[in-house]
């Protein structure tokens, strides 16, 4: 029984991605951005200089200042203001889609585990379905349908993330279900909720968490995406990606207004990539994988 | 090639279609059942109810959704769209005139990203673990996670704004030298091969240390067999499979950041079509579009599943 531990795919193509021991920093680096991007969406509102709507400048696309330290946008509104306030949209959308998508594809996982056969293959064919449709398009077909708000957006990520989360998942809970512990526990005739949540999930939730955080990168991409298409947040409020959308005039210039949000984004997700790389380099050299 | 591939190709390819169906089943329920009266929606909230109930009436709408499901399905398969209401031009001719922009696109970047990922991801398993390899993987890892619009604007800005090389908005309708067709397509595929070359040199890399792992590796490295030759003569013949397999999984990749690059670059392909049409609400536009989009996708997959299945001697030949 125990030749049916085989490690996932995904953690053995991550651990074959890893560079050499030089990327112990580059995952700190990684962790210090998502750490600072995380203080910003949440204390970013508070420090904002100005009021997010004011236009405070008569010059439009102002280059970088003492008085406005990332420049003016295509009104004279302060950049560091509306990107402090920006990022709450963005960390903030994508980390509720992020927990949601994660959560509901590890509870299917979990479901589809322990329950009988025809429901184990009808979840499975269903999540197959969805994962055939790649990302953006989804979003596209979902705003054109019913029109973009917050709650929409939300929706959409994780109706286009549960899946890939859902199939990591199961395939860890399936290798899990076969160990012995998990046929003892059966066999003492525990329930179907206890071996899911008391024997299976514990031991795998680090991949799980490792998981959300992939999908959290993903999903800042797709909405920021939509937003850039000015087809995500809308007006007043703006998300980076609207940041970047709204001042595309300033391109000709090379004004700061459209290059920082657009940067902000990159270092966001980058952050995020090294930081879960070396999250899941470290496990697997850990567990004796490479 | 014996009956035994034959029939795993063929439930691949039943399988692809089976799941298309569904695609287009979720697409049609999305855009077309759910959002509740598309003839309300058309004539406004000032709209008598007899107006309303006419036009329903006309669009088919007091069928059921299954009915209209099948009849929706039968003439897409027959070439019939529908019309677009926001260009007032059938679906069909809209989507003839931009198909073309996007596979060139397409093809372009197909060119250019394909020998540089394999010489990066080839060159970076070579030297594993050396510093071109973790220098290369860090730069693979970056520009997974970096957005394309970002790539896309330093990108103007360096070329066309500090340096002047190319022009920023590129397209130029009547494309006579090979000098402005580089001048044209420089920018945008450049963007879209970043994140193309990105994914598909660590997938390449990967497989190609999958094989180097393998013991007939390690037997010719005993014998003295030099670095190269091992590459090229030994570990890259079996690695084909895999490799074609990432090449086309990371062309899938395309569809989505053509969507951001279109529009940035105002090309006039298929996917700044859809982009119109989702941002106008034109329902039919963005079926017919999405319908394009998925059909190439899930031909991408199925053709990389394709490539595993044929490359492998042990479900080939048994």
């Amino acid at each position: 029984m125990n030749n049916l531990i085989v490690k996932s795919p995904a953690t053995s193509k991550l651990a074959l991605g890893k560079g050499s021991h030089g990327s112990s920093w580059l995952g700190l680096a990684g962790a210090a951005m998502c750490v600072i991007w995380l203080l910003v969406a949440i204390f970013g509102p508070w420090l904002a200089p100005h009021p997010v709507g004011e236009v405070v400048s008569d010059n439009v696309f102002d280059t970088l200042s003492a008085a406005y330290p990332l420049g003016t946008d295509y009104l004279g509104r302060d950049m560091l203001s509306r990107i402090l306030v920006g990022a709450r949209f963005t960390v903030g959308l994508a980390l509720v889609a992020a927990v949601l998508a994660s959560g509901l594809g590890t509870s299917f996982a979990l479901l589809s585990v322990v329950s009988p056969k025809w429901l184990d293959e009808l979840i499975s064919r269903f999540m197959d379905a969805f994962i055939s449709i790649p990302s953006k398009m989804l979003a596209l077909i979902m705003v054109s349908a019913f029109g973009s708000s917050v709650t929409l957006l939300i929706c959409t990520a994780v109706l286009s993330f549960t899946p890939g989360a859902f199939r990591i998942a199961r395939s860890m809970a399936v290798n899990i279900e076969a160990l012995e512990y998990v046929q003892v526990a059966r066999t003492r005739g525990e329930r179907r909720l206890y071996i899911a949540c008391v024997e299976i999930l514990p031991n795998m939730l680090n991949p799980v968490l490792t998981d959300l955080g992939l999908r959290f990168g993903f999903i800042v991409l797709l909405l920021s995406g939509m937003s850039f298409l000015g087809l995500g947040v809308q007006p007043p409020d703006a998300d980076l990606g609207s940041l970047v959308r709204e001042n595309i005039g300033g391109l000709n210039q090379g004004a700061p207004a459209i290059v920082i949000p657009a940067l902000a984004i990159g270092t966001l997700t980058i952050g995020v990539n090294l930081f879960i790389d070396r999250l899941s380099s470290r496990r697997s050299r850990r567990s004796g994988g490479h | 090639m014996n009956s035994n591939t034959l029939w795993l190709i063929g439930r691949r390819v039943g399988a692809a279609i089976v799941t298309l169906l569904i695609v287009s089943m979720v697409v049609f329920a999305i855009t077309a059942v759910l959002p509740g009266d598309a003839a309300q929606q058309s004539l406004g909230q000032f709209a008598t109810p007899e107006q309303v109930a006419a036009l329903r009436l006309k669009m088919g709408l007091d069928q059921p959704g299954v009915l209209r499901y099948l009849h929706w399905l039968t003439s897409l398969l027959s070439g019939d769209m529908g019309l677009s209401v926001s260009n007032a031009m059938p679906v069909s001719d809209l989507m003839a005139g931009r198909v073309p922009n996007t596979l060139m696109l397409a093809a372009a970047t197909a060119l250019v990203s394909v020998p540089v990922a394999l010489t990066l991801g080839i060159g970076s398993a070579m030297g594993r673990g050396g510093r071109i390899d973790s220098f290369l993987s860090f730069l693979t890892l970056t520009m997974v996670a970096v957005p394309e619009f970002l790539v896309a604007t330093l990108a103007v800005l360096i070329f066309a704004v500090n340096l002047g090389w190319l022009s920023a908005l590129s397209y130029a309708s009547d494309i006579t030298s090979p000098w402005q067709f580089m001048r044209t397509y420089a920018l945008p595929v450049m963007t879209l091969c970043c994140v193309i070359v990105a994914q598909m040199a660590r997938m390449t890399r990967a497989a190609v240390i999958d094989q180097l792992d393998s013991p007939y590796v390690e037997m010719a490295r005993l014998k003295g067999v030099s670095k190269i030759r091992i590459v090229l003569r030994h570990a890259l013949p079996n690695a084909i499979g895999p490799i074609a397999n990432a090449i086309a999984l990371s062309l899938s990749y395309l569809l989505g950041g053509v969507v951001i690059v279109e529009t940035i670059f105002n090309y006039p392909g298929i996917a700044s079509l859809m982009v119109d049409a989702v941002t106008n609400r034109d329902m039919a536009l963005v079926q017919a579009c999405t319908m394009l989009f998925c059909t190439a996708y899930l031909t991408l997959v199925l053709i990389a599943d394709l490539c595993a299945i044929l490359s492998n001697p042990r479900l080939r030949n048994q």
